[in-house]
C-alpha cells in the first residue's frame, strides 16, 4: 500500500535504489508504450497482408503469403503444400485446381503425373512476405491519389491563407491604437470556443449561395479566420518592442514593410507553431469536408477513406494500406518537430 | 565528411535565399499596392486595411453564420435559402423539447435528439472523468525522474496527432468481429463478443478510444502544470514530516487545481462536440446507441434526403448553449490559470 502511496505522489531523487514505486512506474510507461503503440504496429503489420491472410480467424502476428511455384505448362504459379499422402508420407506439391473437396495437385519435379488429394489432407506452404501490392494497387487502382492531392492542395492553401491573415490581424490588433479595437478583440476571442459543428447549416448557405459545394475553397476559406491563431500571434506580438518599429518609420518604411520585414521574423516562432496546429487541423478535418464535398473527385483523404471502409463489401487489405498511407506524414512531421510541437502544445494550450 | 557538410550548408542556405527571395518579391508586390493606400488613407488608418481580410472571412463565414443560425431554428421546411422558409417562431425548439416523460426518450416528439442528447450525457460523463484520471495518473508518473521522458511523453502524446478517421479506423479494425481482441479473447478460452454491435459495448469502446486518442494533450498541460510546482514545498514538507500522501492532497492537489480546472472544461467542450472518432467507428450505432448531439444535427441537416434545417439549426442553438455555459465558467475558473491560454 505504501508503494502504491508513493507511486501516486511526487518524491523526486531518492538516491541510488530501486525501490517498489520505480518499477510500478516503468511498468505503467511500459504499458503505456503497448496501449498507444500496440494498436498503430498492429495496424501496419495487418496492411502489409494479402487479402486471404486479413481473412483468417484467429489471425497471423506477421504477414503471410503462400508460396507458389511456376510450373513448365502452366501459365499461372500454382500455389504449394504440404500434402500427407497415402502412404502416410509427407510431400510437397502444387495444386492445379481444387474440384470440391478434391484437389488436383502436382509434384513440381514430375508435372505430368495429376494426384488426387483430398483437400483436408492438404496444409499451405507459407512465409513471411510484405504484400507491398496493397499499397501500389492504391495509388493505381482507385482514387487515392486524386484524394491525396486534394488533401495537399487544401493543407497547403488553407495554412497559407490562415498565416497571412491571421497575422495582418494580430499585427493590426497588437501594434495599433483605433477606435474600436478593444471590441473587435472581444468578438474574436468570444468566438474562440465555437466550433463549426455549431454553425454548419448557415455556413452550408453561404457557401451554398458562393458557389463553393463541391470545390476545394468551400474548405479552404471558412477556417482560416481561426480565432485561435489571431490570439496566439496578437499576444505573441504584443511582445515585441515598439520602438523597433518606430525606428522602421523613422527609416521611412511604409506600415506594409514594416510588417513584412520587421514584425513577421520575429514573429516566428509563433507563426511555426501556428503553422504546425493548421497543418494538423486541416490534413485530419473531417466533418466541415464530409459536408461541402460529396462528389468523389474532390474528396480530401479523410472523406475519402470513410467513403471507402463504409462500403458494403469492406476491402480491408487496400483500407489497411491507405489509412497507413494517410497517418505517414503527421507521423513524419511528428518525429522531426517532437520536441517544438509538445512545448508549443504544453504553453499555449492549444490542441493539434 | 566536411565536404559533405559545407556542400548541405551550402544547398540549405540557397533553398534558404531562395525562400527569402520568392518571400521579399511577393511582400514588395503586395507593397506596390498598399503603400498608395496608404499615401491616401494616413499611417494611422492602416490598422483597418490589416484587420479587413481577416475580419471579412470572420464576418462571412463565422459571425454571420451565428445570427443567421438562430434564424434558421426558427423556419421550417426543406428549402436551403432563407427567403423561400417557412418562420415557425419557436416551434422547432417546442418540437424538440416536447416530451411526455423526459427519463423516455420514446415519449418525446423528437425521439432522436433526445436519445443523442442522452447518449452525449453518457459519454461525456464517463470520457471526461477516464480522460482526467488517466491523463494525471500519467502526467505524475512521467513528472517522477523518468529515463527517457522525451521518448514516453512523445508515445502518449503521439495519438493526439492522428487524424479521427485514422484512430477509428485502427480500432475498427481491432474490434470487429474477426479481429485480434476476440482472437485474444478466444485464446483465453472466453467467449467473443461483437464489440461494435451490441450497444453498451459499442458505447464503452467509444469511450475508450477516444480517451485512448485525446489524453496526450491533456497529460503534457498536466505535466507542465505539476513541474511548475516548486520542489522547496515539498522539501519543507519532508522537513515537517508530511506523508506522501499528505504532501499529495495538501501541495500537489492544491497548486494543480488551476490547471485541473482548465484541462477539465476543455475535456468537457470536446467531449460535447464529439463527431469523428465515434461516426466512423460506429456509425451511430448500433441503432442509436452511439449516436451523439453533432451526428444528430449532421443527420437530420444533411446525412438525409430529406433535410431538416431548421430542426438542426435549432439543436445546433441548444448545443452552442451548453458550449457558452461551459465556456463562461472556464473564463471564471481560468483567471488563475492564463498561461495556458497566453
Amino acid at each position: 500500500m505504501s508503494a502504491v502511496r508513493r507511486f501516486l505522489t511526487r518524491r523526486q531523487g531518492h538516491q541510488g535504489r530501486v525501490g517498489v514505486a520505480d518499477v510500478l512506474t516503468y511498468a505503467y510507461l511500459v504499458a503505456g508504450v503497448l496501449v498507444m503503440f500496440g494498436p498503430v504496429a498492429w495496424l501496419v503489420l495487418s496492411s502489409f497482408k494479402t487479402q486471404q491472410n486479413l481473412l483468417e480467424f484467429p489471425p497471423t502476428l506477421l504477414p503471410l503469403a503462400q508460396d507458389t511455384v511456376t510450373v513448365e505448362g502452366f501459365p499461372q504459379p500454382l500455389p504449394l503444400f504440404d500434402v500427407i499422402l497415402e502412404d502416410g508420407s509427407q510431400a510437397r506439391l502444387a495444386q492445379v485446381r481444387r474440384i470440391g473437396l478434391m484437389a488436383q495437385m502436382i509434384d513440381p519435379a514430375t508435372p505430368d503425373e495429376v494426384l488426387q488429394v483430398p483437400i483436408e489432407l492438404r496444409t499451405p506452404v507459407r512465409s513471411f512476405r510484405l504484400a507491398t501490392e496493397n499499397y501500389t494497387q492504391s495509388f493505381t487502382r482507385f482514387n487515392f491519389t486524386t484524394y491525396l492531392r486534394n488533401s495537399v492542395v487544401v493543407t497547403v492553401g488553407a495554412t497559407l491563407i490562415t498565416l497571412i491573415i491571421n497575422s495582418m490581424a494580430a499585427f493590426a490588433l497588437s501594434k495599433y491604437r483605433f477606435r474600436g479595437r478593444n471590441l473587435i478583440f472581444l468578438i474574436i476571442i468570444s468566438t474562440l470556443m465555437i466550433p463549426i459543428s455549431v454553425i454548419l447549416v448557415p455556413v452550408y448557405l453561404v457557401i451554398n449561395q458562393v458557389g463553393w459545394v463541391n470545390n476545394l475553397w468551400g474548405v479552404i476559406i471558412p477556417g482560416a479566420a481561426t480565432p485561435t491563431g489571431v490570439f496566439l500571434l496578437r499576444q505573441y506580438m504584443l511582445t515585441i518592442p515598439d520602438e523597433l518599429l518606430d525606428s522602421g518609420r523613422i527609416d521611412g518604411a511604409s506600415e506594409w514593410r514594416i510588417y513584412w520585414q520587421i514584425v513577421l521574423p520575429l514573429a516566428a516562432p509563433a507563426l511555426a507553431v501556428l503553422a504546425i496546429f493548421s497543418v494538423m487541423w486541416r490534413w485530419n478535418d473531417f466533418l466541415w469536408p464530409l459536408i461541402v464535398l460529396t462528389r468523389s473527385e474532390f474528396f480530401t483523404l479523410q472523406v475519402g477513406l470513410n467513403a471507402f471502409q463504409g462500403e458494403l463489401q469492406v476491402q480491408w487489405h487496400f483500407v489497411l494500406a491507405m489509412t497507413v498511407l494517410t497517418l505517414l506524414p503527421i507521423t513524419l512531421v511528428f518525429s522531426l518537430l517532437q520536441r517544438f510541437i509538445t512545448s508549443g502544445i504544453a504553453s499555449t494550450g492549444v490542441k493539434g | 565528411m566536411a565536404d559533405s557538410i559545407t556542400s548541405r550548408r551550402r544547398v540549405n542556405a540557397l533553398a534558404g535565399s531562395g525562400v527569402r527571395g520568392v518571400y521579399a518579391l511577393v511582400m514588395n508586390a503586395v507593397g506596390l499596392v498598399m503603400e498608395p493606400i496608404q499615401r491616401l488613407v494616413g499611417q494611422r488608418n492602416m490598422a483597418y486595411l490589416f484587420l479587413l481580410p481577416n475580419l471579412l472571412v470572420f464576418g462571412i463565414f463565422i459571425l454571420f453564420p451565428m445570427l443567421l443560425n438562430v434564424y434558421f431554428a426558427m423556419t421550417s421546411g426543406t428549402a436551403l435559402y432563407p427567403q423561400d422558409r417557412a418562420f415557425v417562431g419557436t416551434a422547432n425548439f417546442e418540437r424538440l423539447y416536447t416530451c411526455t416523460d423526459y427519463t423516455n426518450p420514446n415519449t418525446c416528439l423528437e425521439d432522436r435528439f433526445w436519445r443523442a442528447a442522452r447518449n452525449t450525457g453518457v459519454f461525456v460523463a464517463f470520457q471526461v472523468a477516464g480522460m482526467v484520471a488517466i491523463s494525471l495518473l500519467t502526467a505524475m508518473v512521467l513528472n517522477r525522474k523518468v529515463r527517457f521522458l522525451g521518448f514516453f511523453r512523445s508515445v502518449f502524446f503521439y495519438p493526439v496527432l492522428l487524424s479521427p478517421v485514422v484512430v477509428a479506423l485502427i480500432w475498427k479494425w481491432i474490434l470487429q468481429r474477426d479481429g485480434v481482441l476476440n482472437a485474444i479473447l478466444i485464446g483465453l478460452g472466453r467467449d467473443p463478443i461483437n464489440f461494435l454491435l451490441d450497444g453498451t459495448w459499442a458505447m464503452t469502446w467509444v469511450i475508450i478510444v477516444s480517451i485512448w486518442a485525446n489524453m496526450g494533450f491533456y497529460t503534457l498541460i498536466l505535466l507542465a502544470g505539476l513541474q511548475s510546482i516548486p520542489l522547496e514545498l515539498y522539501d519543507a514538507g519532508a522537513i515537517d514530516g508530511t506523508s506522501a500522501l499528505q504532501s499529495f492532497r495538501h501541495i500537489t492537489l492544491p497548486l494543480l487545481m488551476p490547471t485541473m480546472m482548465v484541462v477539465l472544461v476543455l475535456a468537457l467542450i470536446r467531449a460535447v462536440q464529439m463527431f469523428d472518432e465515434v461516426y466512423v467507428l460506429t456509425g451511430g450505432g448500433p441503432g442509436s446507441a452511439t449516436m451523439l448531439l453533432v451526428q444528430y444535427i449532421y443527420n437530420t441537416g444533411f446525412g438525409t434526403q430529406n433535410p431538416r434545417f431548421g430542426m438542426a439549426a435549432a439543436a445546433s442553438v441548444t448545443l452552442g448553449a451548453v458550449l457558452l455555459v461551459a465556456t463562461l465558467i472556464q473564463l471564471r475558473l481560468g483567471r488563475g490559470s492564463e498561461r495556458h491560454l497566453a
